[in-house]
């Protein structure tokens, strides 16, 4: 690992200050990636600015209809939290089968969307419940917030404070993991919310997570797994590697998107 | 006896290793230790223009940056292979030169350029970074089967077209003609996938040069101490042997990767001599998936023919070995004469024939891995009899039994005489404990859950205990492959036992004391096991190949004998009784048939006491001894695997998985469950998990844990073991083996389970979920066709 300058931010704001202060700053949640990318010296932020004892940014509530959950919330404590399970409990599922126990100890939910790693189960659940994105700065639809592999729509300095999600009248989660990583090769998000049926896949698009738009109008014709049979996913917009063709991946996201439905 | 052979005793060992007491080579510090940092080559293949380290000399910390030319200088050898393999047409293999730090051209990804010694890590890594290193990138070839072809990139000058060495074993005329009259054949195309060692503990070294004494020592991560020590002497001219200590502590775990002497212990050494510091460097695990050699890459057609009956006429074979950018220290013996001598498997086969190519790439360099070419060789063969079975309509218990070898000795084709086995038994026995009858049944249930059921054999043989040294000598080897052992009693009667063996994982310092236990009757507490240092065990060839029973235990029974007739001896002369009267049990020396007798520490003490010994014999009671074993040791067995398909995803579930082997004497079935157990879950990571891949480039995508997938407990199912064995003839206590048969027996009983269940035998190993869906796509498109 590279040298680097520790930050212990107390408030957001202070976090906010001391990155605008520094000359190339990272912010550090649960440090699932940042840190073994620092060890394999891919990264080399100056100055390390450390999110996780900011209190502001932890908790999780229930108010009417929406449930938001603080950034620095860990995956753990999303998995195992009554509200969470009592209101959304597909994404309580979901937050219990990021990594491992030692990932879910440590990540967080704001630093995974954050990162927005194509193969990361948290933005199939933002972008298929329809959340909206909390930042120190402004609010975002989950739409505008993930653009691509590992780009977000947030600005220098930003940082996510919490994520609120509407609660769907029902919603499940299912994921095919890589063999290796256990990251998502294909996970879908399916919702039944105040704004429509959602379905958001993860893990398989060449382009980061995506809605499926094909599948969201056969579901929201007949929400049943028989519903998805005819639809197909094109493989020209998946991605292929050592773990799956582009076909093999398409296939997955309809058999994924059908569980889904199933336990939903 | 509650410690003796056969007895479960807890292993002594684990107290230390389970508390995190271990003492590893990383654990050792030194003072005035530095640390060394290596530039590795980008590439996989470019001529080194010029190295500048003058920013990195600048850089805090950094006491010192070393490259090859000045490695060559100081008359440091090239890397050799120890085992010299020669070409059909009688030339030698072509073995291209290997400095440690590379002179002029890099030949993989992570090949060594230079070193930064430094007095910390971040220090010495930093100004690694800072090195300046132009390299001319040259073009680059990954496979085996492109880099023979005309106008492959060539790798060494010595090689043309890549090729090491062309070599055959069997008559191919006779089998060409079996095969031609066989009334039925069964061809496969098969490749036997790569794979990276990953041993828990990664490499690691330390090397401290004494100029006042002229003297190094070198604590590194060995499965043989002794044959380093002789290497790094004889061939790397490091030091005399006397002047060079190499300690292997600790080790937590090799599979033969650990066998090799690597760049970095060597120049640990030198450049501890040039700094005068003592050096350290231990393997990142993204170092270790770049430079630990690898296991297997073969590409293999082999056709097998039957006449009407079933019996098997002949087996042709051809196999391409890629071996990586550089020739590794058993490199050539792997494919060879640790493959190709197992294709007569359990099976009476007049006519075999193999012929191998070993091909340079752009890889790292490929070695022994467990079960070292006897995993390659079942697995051709139990696919092959698999796969015939189910072509001529028979079943595959029944096509085996027709083919076993049912009597002993029994001379191969292929050089190896097999000294005794009852494969049948083997069969029969796992048949039982899989319900083999009840299979038909478990798969229409399976059905009716959306699930595709099968079930697949595997019958395999290897050949271990390795090896008796003028065979293998004839054979190329340039070691001899005895053990030795000493025995020392001391004068309150505890015993030492020296062993030229290395344990890391295998539990000697257990089951070695077991055998003294046993022999003596005295308690395991008083009985200690010492190994892995070369100022305290005389000499030894080291633990691989399953050798430490057959050949290392062996050595110390031959030296337990001479202890005992001392024994005998001293006891007969201070009872007055004759040496034939007198026995050894529960811990006392008597005189059958008497109440006389002596307490155990009562002879060790008269043994140095030397107040009243017999005429002319020699106070102390120590006792040493080389065992060079007679043959082979043939460990064997049936596996049957049992796998559900989800035919949505291509997931397999290995829902049943028995194995009954024979490995000879057992002295501790729990040690030799544990083995198989382990042997089982590497040898299902190869078939479902496990796969190394370099792109078109050379630069290795399965880099990390992120993408090389190792077996999890939750991927293999809870094994049926089972033992059914037959005493080995060829060494005192009848030992055969255990430490890899898992490895090489499991691999294609999974692949014959799947292929069995989704009925499409194209299917290579890993067999992924994306592989299996895409068979099992293909052979719905056949079945529709039709």
């Amino acid at each position: 690992m590279l040298e680097t300058t520790y930050h212990r931010a107390t408030s957001v704001a202070d976090a906010a200050q001391t990155a605008a202060k520094a000359e190339d700053a990272a912010y550090l949640a649960g440090g699932q990636t940042l840190l073994p990318t620092m060890k394999q010296r891919l990264a080399s932020p100056s100055d390390l600015i450390d999110l996780s004892r900011i209190a502001d940014m932890k908790g999780i509530s229930v108010e009417g209809s929406t449930l938001t959950i603080g950034a620095g919330t860990t995956h753990a404590e999303v998995a195992t939290s009554s509200d969470v399970n009592n209101a959304i409990p597909a994404l309580a599922a979901l937050a219990g089968n990021i990594g491992d126990p030692a990932v879910r100890a440590s990540g967080t939910l704001g630093g995974s969307i954050a990162n927005n790693d194509p193969a990361a189960d948290y933005p199939a659940a933002c972008l298929g419940l329809g959340a909206t994105i909390v930042t120190n700065t402004r609010e975002l639809p989950a739409e505008d917030f993930f653009e691509g592999l590992f780009e977000t729509a947030l600005e220098d300095g930003e940082i996510v404070t919490a994520v609120r999600f509407p609660v769907p009248s029902r919603a499940a989660y299912a994921k095919f993991p890589n063999p290796a990583s256990r990251y998502a090769m294909a996970g879908v998000m399916v919702a039944q919310t105040g704004d429509g049926v959602r379905v958001a896949v993860t893990g398989a698009g060449n382009d980061g997570v995506f809605r499926h738009e094909a599948m969201e109008a056969a579901l929201s014709a007949n929400w049943s797994a028989d519903a998805l049979a005819g639809v197909t996913t094109d493989a020209d917009d998946m991605l292929s590697d050592m773990h799956g063709s582009a076909e093999y991946r398409a296939h997955l996201v309809g058999v994924m998107a059908k569980r889904a439905v199933e336990s939903a | 006896m509650s410690e003796g052979i056969g007895a479960r005793v807890l292993r002594k060992e684990d107290k230390r290793f389970v508390t995190g007491k271990g003492k590893y080579t990383d654990d050792i510090k030194m003072e005035n230790q530095a640390y060394a940092a290596f530039v590795r080559s980008p590439h996989a293949h470019a001529k080194v223009i010029s190295i500048n380290s003058d920013a990195a000399k600048a850089m805090p910390g950094v006491e010192a940056v070393l490259t090859g030319p000045e490695l060559v200088a100081d008359g440091i050898g090239n890397i050799i292979c120890g085992w010299a393999v020669s070409s059909k047409d009688g030339s030698p293999m072509n073995m291209g030169a290997w400095s440690a730090l590379a002179t002029d051209t890099v030949r993989y990804v992570g090949d060594a350029v230079a070193v930064v010694i430094a007095d910390s890590i971040a220090e010495a890594e930093a100004a690694a970074e800072a090195v300046e290193v132009t390299y001319e990138e040259l073009p680059v070839v990954v496979g085996s089967v492109e880099a023979l072809a005309d106008g492959a990139p060539q790798l060494h000058e010595c090689a043309p077209n890549n090729l090491i060495f062309d070599w055959e074993i069997g008559e191919e005329a006779a089998t060409d003609a079996a095969l031609a009259a066989a009334a039925h054949t069964t061809t496969l195309d098969i490749v036997n996938n790569r794979l990276s060692p990953n041993a828990m503990e990664p490499r690691a070294a330390i090397a401290t040069y004494d100029e006042a004494e002229d003297h190094y020592t070198l604590y590194t991560t060995s499965q043989n101490p002794h044959v380093a020590r002789l290497v790094l002497s004889a061939f790397y001219n490091v030091a005399p042997e006397n002047k060079l200590r190499v300690i292997a502590p600790d080790v937590g775990g090799g599979f033969g990767s650990k066998i090799y002497i690597y760049p970095e212990e060597i120049v640990c050494l030198w450049a501890s001599m040039k700094t005068d510091r003592s050096v350290k460097w231990t393997s990142s695990r993204a170092e270790a998936f770049l430079t630990d050699a690898h296991g297997r890459d073969h590409v293999t057609t082999a056709t097998m023919g039957f006449d009407e009956g079933g019996k098997i006429v002949g087996l042709k074979v051809d196999t391409k070995a890629n071996l990586g950018a550089y020739m590794s220290l058993f490199s050539s013996a792997t494919p060879t004469y640790l493959y190709a001598t197992l294709l007569s498997g359990q099976y009476n086969i007049e006519n075999v024939y193999c012929n191998v190519k070993a091909v340079y790439t752009n890889t790292v360099p490929v070695d022994a891995y467990r079960g070292a070419g006897r995993p390659e060789a079942s697995y051709v063969m139990e696919r092959l009899m698999e796969t015939a079975a189910r072509e001529m309509g028979m079943s595959p218990a029944e096509l085996r039994l027709k083919n076993f070898i049912t009597e002993f000795p029994h001379q191969t084709p292929v050089i190896m005489a097999y000294d005794s086995g009852d494969f049948a038994a083997n069969q029969k026995q796992a048949m039982e404990a899989a319900d083999y009858a009840g299979f038909e049944a478990r798969r229409t249930e399976a059905a009716k859950r959306g699930k595709l059921r099968g079930i697949g054999f595997s019958n395999y043989i290897e050949a271990c205990g390795i090896a008796p040294s003028a065979a293998v000598g004839s054979l190329g080897a340039g070691v001899g492959l005895w053990e030795s052992a000493e025995v020392r009693v001391n004068a309150v009667g505890t015993i030492e036992i020296l062993t030229g063996s290395h344990s890391h994982g295998q539990g000697h310092e257990t089951t070695f004391a077991q055998v003294v236990a046993d022999r003596f009757g005295v308690p395991m507490d008083g009985i200690s096991v010492v190994h892995g240092d070369t100022d305290k065990v005389q000499m030894g060839m080291g633990t691989y190949g399953s050798r430490s029973g057959a050949v290392g235990m062996s050595a110390i029974v031959k030296a337990l004998d001479k202890v005992e007739a001392k024994v005998k001896k001293i006891a007969a002369h201070t009872l007055e009784a004759s040496e034939d009267d007198i026995v050894i049990e529960g811990g006392a020396v008597k005189v059958a048939g008497t109440d006389k007798q002596m307490l155990w520490h009562e002879v060790g003490l008269a043994a140095y006491l030397a107040h009243n010994l017999p005429e002319g014999m020699e106070p102390g009671l120590k006792e040493g001894a080389f065992y060079d074993p007679s043959n082979f040791t043939f460990p064997a067995g049936c596996y049957i695997c049992e796998v559900e398909v989800d035919p949505e995803t291509g997931v397999t579930e290995i829902v049943q998985f028995v194995a009954s082997d024979d490995f000879g004497t057992i002295v501790n079935p729990m040690i030799v469950e544990g083995q198989v157990h382990g042997g089982i879950g590497q040898g299902i990571g190869q078939a479902l998990l496990e796969g190394v891949v370099y792109d078109d480039a050379g630069q290795l995508l399965s880099g990390s844990y992120m993408d090389y997938t190792m077996p999890r407990a939750s991927d293999l199912p809870s094994f049926s073991v089972h033992h059914q064995s037959t005493v080995c003839p060829g060494n005192p206590m009848g030992m055969k083996g255990c430490g890899e048969a898992g490895a090489i027996g499991s691999p294609p009983a999974v692949i014959n389970a799947i292929t069995d269940a989704i009925g499409n035998n194209d299917l290579s190993m890993p067999a992924t979920p994306s592989k299996v869906w895409a068979a099992l796509q293909a052979a719905n498109a056949a079945s529709a066709a039709e």
